[in-house]
């Protein structure tokens, strides 16, 4: 966006009051030249991002996919969506940052340097579902505050990094822990310097698990900024928010960690099942943990068209949380018969699973393919939305595309 | 009576010269006060002006098919006030995505001024929560929508 330079011109404003007449210069300025403030960032090149990324929020930047771009079995930074709380941190220096460990259940606070916990601990490499807790949350009725989240708040990098479990026992945790809760570098939306954007945390089994690492690489390279860097908690399969990005501190708390979007009914559900729109008071409501069963077809693209009798194959993955997907189904009549997928074990646990199918059409027509998974424990995705819930988490309705066969 | 003229035209002569010289002050005046603004307007400087261009003037608040350009917001009645309060610490996009009635949109501020830092926003409050109900009502969307904005394209092997 070219836009006026009004900086030098504000401030002539009241001399040109003074004088009656028009100062030239503050028109002018030099070629190929504008000013910082009033430059339009261009979110895809800033970071990374394709341009068929889409935008939903520009101050904090949250930026979804869309259900095809995902169709990389591990995905890349092009194709991962952005979800900030606060404002992204603008200077920061890998090679002195440091992580405090602190709170009521360490023995003695302590803290390392990034460089300390590469080369004190051992590295791990998992692959790891991250999605946001409100994804899906633009079809819900009556509607959710929040960005509008469709189906793109979901991605499966590979992460490395040390397990948190292991810088833990080296710093010695008291018999007493319940929580570890982050804090990050990002800032609060206000500016204000007191208020943190975003401190969540994970209980302490989760915390222990192998999977969750202090995260210094994404797809084997320095994790972009916008997604962390230089450190990440990741805790695949719990929403995304859990994965704390910009890491400077961990406090491991004697009680539920009360940081920001911690309490209130930040990522929280009713813990009884409520009516849509029915209100629900903050002591009932209860912190999302593990992620539910879920799934996406990423081939094709929804609205393609083919011929009668030929076969359509379709791809996705499909991710259960904490558990595994045990069988993955699609149905081409609105769920009155469903069919098998092939469905693969993940790369490790806590990654998402890959499906494919081959369909024939009995006749022409409008067509919906509808995918379902069924995750370990037998329960599978709903067709219409899930239990309502005031701000709008957890839908893992049935992804579906439009198909024609001519 | 000559002494009269002569009276006249030297009261006539002191208030040139006092016009004069205030004129004179105020002009310096504006010197300083702008060399105050922008010390290297006294340096000189060599005029060189063929790498400058003229910016074209873009309106801030350029409305075009009934929305306001630089924001997404729905041109109506509290739309400024809606710019100046709501957009400084996010973006208009959580305005435009979001539909929301009237007591869950004061709740909404209500929030923001309790853990956001918000102002109290007085007399605008009314003016603003009109506007966001009346533009961006909820819309009743059930348990499931049907797919739209259907792409078609031939699927190649």
């Amino acid at each position: 966006m070219k836009r006026r330079q009004f900086i030098k011109k504000t401030t002539l404003s009241s001399l040109t009051a003074l004088i009656g007449t028009e100062i030239v210069f503050g028109e002018i300025m030099p070629l190929g030249y504008e000013p910082l403030a009033l430059q339009d960032p261009n979110p895809f090149k800033m970071f990374n991002k394709s341009k068929e990324m889409v935008v939903l929020n520009n101050m904090p930047w949250n930026i979804e996919a869309k259900a095809h771009l995902l169709d990389e079995k591990i995905t890349s930074n092009e194709y991962m969506f952005i979800r900030n709380n606060g404002k992204i941190p603008k200077h920061v220096d890998a090679k002195n940052w440091a992580v405090t460990f602190d709170g009521e259940s360490v023995k003695k606070p302590k803290t390392f340097t990034l460089q300390e916990l590469k080369t004190k601990f051992k590295h791990y490499t998992y692959q790891l579902t991250l999605e946001c807790g409100g994804n899906g949350r633009s079809e819900f009725d009556p509607p959710a505050k929040g960005n509008q989240w469709t189906v793109g708040a979901v991605s499966c990098a590979t992460w490395t990094g040390v397990r948190l479990r292991d810088v833990l026992k080296a710093i010695g945790i008291k018999n007493d822990a319940v929580y570890i809760g982050y804090h990050a570098a990002d800032t609060h939306l206000s500016g204000d310097p007191k208020k943190e954007a975003i401190s969540r945390g994970v209980p302490m089994t989760k915390a222990y698990q192998d999977e969750t690492l202090l995260a210094f690489k994404m797809n084997g390279k320095d994790i972009p900024l916008v997604h962390g860097y230089p450190l990440r908690l990741v805790a695949g399969g719990w929403p995304a928010s859990a994965s704390g990005k910009w890491i400077k501190g961990i406090s491991v708390r004697n009680k539920v960690h009360d940081g920001n979007k911690m309490t209130g009914k930040a990522y929280r559900v009713p813990c009884n099942p409520v009516a849509p729109g029915e209100k629900v008071k903050d002591e009932q409501m209860c912190i999302i943990e593990s992620m539910p069963v879920k799934s996406l077809i990423t081939y094709p693209k929804s609205g393609a068209m083919l011929a009668l009798g030929e076969k359509l194959k379709i791809r996705g993955h499909a991710w259960a949380g904490e558990l595994e997907v045990s069988q993955m189904e699609y149905s081409i009549d609105f769920g009155c018969t469903w069919n098998n997928c092939s469905i693969e074990k993940p790369a490790n646990r806590l990654a998402w699973q890959h499906f494919s199918a081959s369909i024939s059409f009995p006749k022409k027509g409008y067509y919906e393919i509808w995918a379902r998974a069924t995750d370990s424990k037998g329960i599978s995705q709903p067709m219409v939305l899930p239990c309502w819930n005031p701000k709008g988490y957890l839908n893992n309705a049935c992804h579906r595309i439009a198909i024609k066969v001519k | 009576m000559d002494k009269h003229d002569k009276f006249k035209k030297s009261v006539k002569v002191i208030h040139k010269g006092f016009l004069l010289i205030f004129s004179l002050l105020g002009v310096i005046t504006c010197i300083l006060f702008y060399a105050m603004i922008d010390p290297t307007f006294l340096t000189f400087r060599t005029a060189d002006t063929s790498n400058y261009v003229v910016v074209e003037e873009i309106d801030e608040d350029l409305i075009e098919n009934g929305i306001h350009v630089r924001t997404g917001l729905i041109d109506a009645k509290g739309l400024m006030e809606v710019v100046n309060n709501c957009t400084n610490c996010h973006s208009a996009k959580l305005i435009t995505q979001n539909r929301m009635n009237k007591e869950r949109w004061e709740a909404t501020i209500d929030w923001m001024q309790k853990t956001q830092n918000l102002w109290d926003l007085g007399k605008n409050e009314e003016i603003i929560v009109n506007y966001l109900v009346t533009n961006y009502p909820p819309q009743k969307k059930g348990r499931r929508l049907g797919l739209t904005n259907i792409e078609w394209y031939d699927l190649e092997d």
